[in-house]
């Protein structure tokens, strides 16, 4: 490789490296804010106080929905591992929105209570055909059974 | 001229070679294209079944992310192309790092629009700034930053080699687009199809996706040789060869 070439080489590899190390840097120093939400245990310990509005995130649990009759307003209870929080919201739910759903709302703390401004659902990497996850809901119920049918059986 | 480069590739460097190689070759890839879009489109729009929780609105997936894995695919071919052009400075390097860009620009929109069109009625929101979409959304800025850098000189192999810079600096948001919904909470979904490792994805849903990928890989060679056949009679408008095809066209 002739000096010219080689000299290019050197400048470019060195703006490219500086380049990826500045970038490197500044997402390393955003990497908090780069967090989208808070579950419902961060929120109960007190992580969110700072906050005026922020994102809750987790699953809906199940048989928490209601629906008012007269109006859009629903309840429900968000849940992760470790707590639980009564989220309130007024206006129209996506498609996914349903009983074990990751969900994330917006909004902000009205007394123990979570006002929600947007709910948004989110579904996992998964895809497959509903008669597939059907028969395996149906494996691992058979498999859970025989489970407890052996417990039952020991003295 | 480095022993370890073979000959062949020398002379397919050259334009008039170049030229002839990629008129031939324009068709064949043309017509894999069209035929594999065909067949993708088949498989996922009528004979892949529903999806066990998004019913049929998952379907925008055979779009959606066969531009998403162009838009950084040809990223990448603009990069290494940029990078061959800044330091060797040869003329076809830079051609096709210059062509790259509109198509790649293309496949980001593409990736975007039905990102937004598939989050509206699944997550409930057309946009949001999740590490995701906001890192896609930098890579279309970064091809319309090279676009516009190029053009934005009178001499165009000074404005190819300014864009290249641009070209290679921006490589560095191709690893944040990848990695982003590993490295952050977001909303957007993780990895289904891995190269290492079992693919998140039943089989009937994954061969259309697997032949679209293939469809637009071949769309993005007929192309992008389509616009440097013409970028480089542009460029060589003056030289024997230009010259002679022009002759040979008058004939006819």
């Amino acid at each position: 490789m002739n000096p010219t070439r080689k000299r290019r080489l050197t400048i470019v590899v060195l703006i490219v490296a500086a380049a990826a190390l500045a970038v490197g840097l500044g997402v390393y120093a955003l990497q908090n804010n780069m967090n989208y939400l808070l579950t419902p245990s961060q929120v109960q310990s007190g992580q969110a106080n700072d906050y005026k509005t922020f994102r809750l995130g987790g699953m809906v649990k199940a048989g928490s929905i209601q629906r008012s009759s007269d109006s859009l307003k629903v309840t429900f209870t968000v849940v992760d591992a470790g707590g639980a929080m009564p989220v309130e919201y007024t206006g129209i739910l996506p498609d996914l929105f349903r009983d074990n759903q990751s969900v994330i709302a917006t909004g902000h703390m009205d007394g123990a209570r979570f006002v929600a401004t947007e709910v948004l659902a989110k579904h996992d990497e998964t895809y497959m055909p509903k008669e597939l996850k059907d028969a395996m809901a149906k494996a691992h119920a058979d498999k859970k059974v025989s489970e407890e049918s052996a417990q039952g059986d020991m003295p | 001229m480095s022993s370890w480069i073979p000959l062949w590739l020398h002379k397919l460097g050259s334009p008039p070679t170049f030229y002839r190689f990629a008129g031939t070759l324009r068709p064949w890839a043309m017509g894999l294209a069209l035929l594999l879009g065909a067949i993708a489109l088949y498989g996922g729009l009528v004979l892949a079944p529903a999806d066990y929780q998004q019913g049929d609105a998952y379907r925008i997936i055979f779009i959606h992310v066969p531009s998403a894995w162009m838009s950084m695919f040809i990223y990448a071919v603009m990069g290494v192309a940029s990078f061959i052009a800044l330091v060797w400075r040869i003329k076809l390097a830079e051609v096709v790092a210059m062509e790259s860009a509109p198509i790649g620009a293309a496949f980001t929109f593409i990736t975007l629009v039905t990102g937004s069109l598939w989050g509206k009625p699944m997550w409930g929101t057309w946009w949001t700034w999740d590490a995701r979409l906001t890192s896609e959304l930098v890579l279309l800025f970064l091809y319309l930053g090279v676009i516009g850098l190029y053009h934005a000189f009178e001499d165009r192999r000074q404005g190819a080699r300014a864009a290249a810079f641009l070209a290679i600096i921006g490589i560095i948001n191709v690893p944040i687009v990848h990695f982003s919904v590993n490295w952050w909470n977001t909303l957007h979904q993780g990895s289904t199809v891995n190269i290492f490792g079992k693919s998140k994805m039943s089989w009937d849903m994954l061969w259309p996706l697997l032949t679209m990928m293939l469809a637009t890989k071949f769309y993005y060679v007929a192309s992008l040789f389509n616009r440097v056949r013409t970028d480089l009679l542009a460029l060589e408008g003056g030289k024997d060869w230009v010259r002679k095809i022009a002759e040979d066209e008058a004939k006819s």
